[in-house]
């Protein structure tokens, strides 16, 4: 990943893409993020962006998924309980992830919002949460 | 500690984070998020390991697994609280236009990450022989 400064928007990008080639990743119709449009970004900042939400849904995905595989493995229904517990985060993350790459296609041409704060807060308080029901699982 | 306190507020209240300085360019804005959504990723990662050590190293003492794998979940905590904060600054200094907020929570982790590994080495190995 590139650090909050590590490109320079002033400067010419000579190898902009056409705006009709999308992301290898975002050939599904759900998500309407490549339409083209003048003066796009040549960075591609708002395509990156969405996927780095996608990879970080996909890592949330397998969290749960090996927290449900610790509550089968407990066998208890405290442990079912924990591990049904442990998807809330994960669906909460989805959603989440999906408000904002709505927000990503739908910015205008001058760019799209930052991110709001509640929504990293709720990011990082749902893994938080998600470690709580690991830490349950585990001991 | 008031400090502390004022950087968790502008979690919930990010009026007040918008009510400073002038918006940077949107990209810089987008970069914070990928970084912050990369922190996030890390935390996962070390929350998903902390469920490996338990369920895939079943040899292991109970003592040894459980505590290994409380102390990735703790750093799983501490990442991913770190994340949002680290962000928050990052935002904030930006809309002032000063200098990025420094840290030295990614040479803490590196170490702490490095001593768990060693920690798992010598026990796994032991446990072999044992």
């Amino acid at each position: 990943m590139t650090g909050p400064v590590g490109r320079n928007p002033a400067e010419p990008n000579p190898a902009e893409p056409s705006p009709t080639e999308g992301s290898p990743a975002e050939g599904s119709p759900a998500e309407p993020g490549s339409a083209a449009r003048p003066g796009r970004d040549p960075g591609l900042q708002p395509e990156r962006t969405r996927l780095a939400w996608r990879r970080t849904t996909l890592s949330c995905t397998v969290a749960a998924v090996l927290a449900v595989r610790a509550a089968l493995h407990r066998g208890s229904v405290t442990g079912y309980a924990v591990g049904l517990l442990a998807c809330v985060p994960c669906l909460a993350f989805l959603a989440l992830a999906q408000l904002r790459i709505r927000a990503l296609a739908s910015a205008p041409v001058s760019g799209p919002r930052p991110l709001p704060a509640r929504h990293a807060a709720l990011a990082a308080l749902g893994t938080v949460a998600l470690a709580a029901c690991a830490a349950v699982l585990v001991v | 500690m008031s400090d502390l306190v004022r950087n968790v507020r502008s979690w919930f209240v990010p009026e007040e984070v918008r009510g400073e300085g002038s918006t940077p360019d949107y990209r810089f804005s987008l970069a914070n998020e990928r970084t912050f959504l990369a922190w996030l990723r890390t935390a996962l990662a070390l929350i998903g390991g902390g469920f490996a050590v338990d369920q895939f190293l079943p040899d292991l003492g109970r003592p040894w697994r459980v505590g290994l794998a409380l102390a990735l979940l703790a750093a799983g905590v501490l990442c991913a609280l770190r994340a949002v904060d680290h962000w928050v600054r990052c935002e904030r200094a930006m809309r002032r236009g000063e200098d990025l907020p420094v840290s030295r929570f990614p040479a803490l982790l590196g170490v702490l990450i490095a001593a768990v590994a060693v920690v798992m080495v010598v026990v796994v190995l032991l446990g072999r022989e044992g």
